[in-house]
């Protein structure tokens, strides 16, 4: 499904504040793949999010989606088949537009051919998509995003992104600035969708018992590089303290970060 | 009488610009500044297109002129990367020659004699009351063109393009696109208002632009503090009243002596300036007003 062939970005070239991102990154994904990756700060996760996405353009390698080789392809050209959702709720929406306006916008691209946004089956469609948030939003399409919770407006962009069936959905500690509870509801809402739709995720969260918990494969990644991966049995049998432990002898430091150590 | 009927006529038509401003600064969200010289574009295309002989194809020709303009600002603001504000200026600027060329480099050509579309409703209905219908009906139909072009897909890109860029790109959709399309939308309105404005009073003059972007804000804050901010179609047709408040109270406020005709641009300025800034203003007494609450408490 993905195929990500010696990647590396670097930034900053050639002056002081040159930072190495991405180091010859490879990866293989198969078709519904539930792929979680941890990771401590700045070990570019969200960098190998952002090549894949198109943010920009990477150094070297290349970058394989299903058959197509999408290196060069602009980032509005690759949205068409990957979702994005970001950490920061204000990112994924249009707050001044209602929620029925921001569904028809994202689904403008697989919606078929009609002059007006807003129309009676797209509505009746995205009524039933918000319904099955179960969060009551499928009686306020008509309310402006701008006057959502946080938990909720990342309800609506997950909906958003997967609204036009991408091949791959890019999860960036989507639940991250949620409260703990909205979190959990959050996690479940993007594990029901996933699940129906069979859509190929890579999921980045801080929480390394929910990365083992959830979908089939877990990647750690360091300085820019994949350290670990696991999958299967190798992968049903690792604790928390082991990968801790995994990663302080393979990379002679600890895995510091206050959000890992409270999980 | 006649001032406040001379003053809603004028309302209506530089209503037209006011909506074009509304699109690019409101819904857009660009310091579009190629307003200026959009506006002489559209007068001076009027003023040679009726001097051929076709005052309707005029107003069409001043539309489509206008458009240009505004492509020619989102390439530079889109492929070039140039700064919004930067681009408007450079346009802005390069019409002003565009237009002296246009007038064959006259900085004024008159029309007296030729035929306007407001000659040629005075002869179906006589009496002021012909231009002032004339009038309402272009600017009525201006306002329902661009409610339904917003209703689109194409429009709602163009909103959603103002409100979160990333979040259009994200849906698959080019956002240069849709600055193009609301640039053009945008200065296609603000030459069509240029075009009328040239049939009304009979002339073109290079300059007549200058300030036109402050004019067209002003209008549609006028038009906010009557209406408050609510959906495009409400957004349109606040526009378009704020103008019209803006000519009548401006037409009075002459009239009385209040202040002379040529304060009316810093007039403008200091409408606009006090519009914008008092949010900010009454954050400052509310938050001073804590202050001393909370002084006051502690004295206790
Ligand atoms: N646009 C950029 N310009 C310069 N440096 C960047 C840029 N984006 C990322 N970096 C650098 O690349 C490194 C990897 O950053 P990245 O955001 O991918 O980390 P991360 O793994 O997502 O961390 P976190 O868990 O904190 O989100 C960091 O050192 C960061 O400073
Ligand atoms: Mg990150």
């Amino acid at each position: 499904m993905l195929e990500l062939i010696k990647i590396s970005k670097t930034f900053n070239p050639g002056t002081v504040n040159e930072k190495r991102a991405l180091n010859k990154v490879s990866l293989h994904l198969d078709p519904g793949d539930f792929v979680t990756i941890i990771g401590s700060n700045g070990a570019g996760k969200s960098t190998l999010f952002n090549a894949i996405c198109g943010s920009f353009y990477i150094d070297s390698g290349s970058i394989l989606l299903g058959k197509r080789n999408i290196t060069a392809m602009p980032d509005y050209k690759r949205a068409y088949d990957i979702g994005r959702l970001m950490q920061d709720p204000m990112k994924g929406t249009a707050p001044s537009m209602t929620i029925e306006e921001n569904l028809a916008l994202a689904y403008t691209r697989k919606a078929s051919r009609s002059l007006f946004a807003l129309n009676k089956t797209d509505s009746e469609y995205f009524r039933e998509l918000l319904a099955s948030l179960d969060l009551g939003l499928e009686d306020r399409m008509k309310t402006k995003v701008g006057n959502l919770s946080g938990g909720q407006r990342q309800a609506v962009t997950l909906l958003m992104c997967t609204i036009a069936e991408p091949k791959l959905l890019l999860l960036d500690e989507h639940t991250a600035a949620l409260d703990p509870a909205t979190q959990q509801k959050i996690l479940k809402i993007t594990m029901d969708i996933v699940s129906e739709a069979r859509i190929t995720t890579m999921m980045i969260t801080h929480d390394i018992k929910t990365a083992l918990l959830l979908g089939n494969r877990t990647i750690m990644m360091d300085e820019g590089e994949i350290i670990l991966d696991i999958k299967g049995e190798e992968r049903k049998g690792m604790t928390v303290e082991e990968l801790l432990t995994y990663y302080s002898k393979e990379r002679k430091k600890q895995l510091l970060d206050d959000r890992i150590l409270l999980a | 009488m006649t001032l406040l009927i001379g003053s809603i006529q004028l309302g209506l038509l530089y209503a037209v610009m006011a909506l074009g401003v509304y699109i690019t600064f409101r819904i857009l969200n660009l310091p579009d500044l190629t307003v200026d010289g959009s506006f002489s574009l559209g007068m001076a295309c009027a003023a040679w297109v009726t001097l051929s002989g076709h005052p309707v194809l005029a107003l069409f020709a001043a539309g489509f002129a206008g458009a240009l303009a505004g492509c020619v600002t989102a390439l530079l603001q889109t492929k070039f990367r140039i700064h919004p504000i930067l681009s408007g200026i450079l346009v802005m600027t390069g019409l002003y020659t565009v237009n002296l060329g246009i007038m064959g480099g006259k900085s004024n050509l008159s029309l007296v004699g030729g035929s306007t579309i407001f000659s040629l409703i005075e002869g179906l209905v006589p009496g002021s009351g012909g231009k002032t219908l004339l009038s309402l009906i272009l600017c009525s139909l201006m306002i329902l063109l661009l409610g339904v072009a917003f209703k689109t897909r194409t429009g709602l890109a163009i909103r959603a393009t103002g409100d979160n860029e990333e979040m259009v790109r994200s849906s698959s959709i080019n956002a240069d696109i849709p600055k193009f399309i609301g640039l053009a939308m945008g200065n296609a309105c603000v030459a069509l208002s240029g075009a009328l404005i040239c049939h009304y009073q009979m002339f073109s003059d290079v300059s007549s632009g200058s300030g036109m972007v402050v004019i067209g804000l002003a209008s549609v804050i006028i038009g906010e503090a009557i209406f408050g901010r609510r959906s495009v179609t409400v957004g349109l047709l606040s526009a378009a009243v704020g103008s019209v408040a803006y000519r009548i109270i401006i037409a009075f406020a002459l009239k009385i002596d209040l202040f002379p005709a040529y304060a009316l641009k810093l007039i403008s300025a200091v409408i606009v300036v006090v519009a914008l800034s008092l949010p900010s203003i009454k954050a400052g007494f509310k938050q001073r007003k804590m202050r001393r609450e909370a002084t006051n408490q502690s004295e206790l």
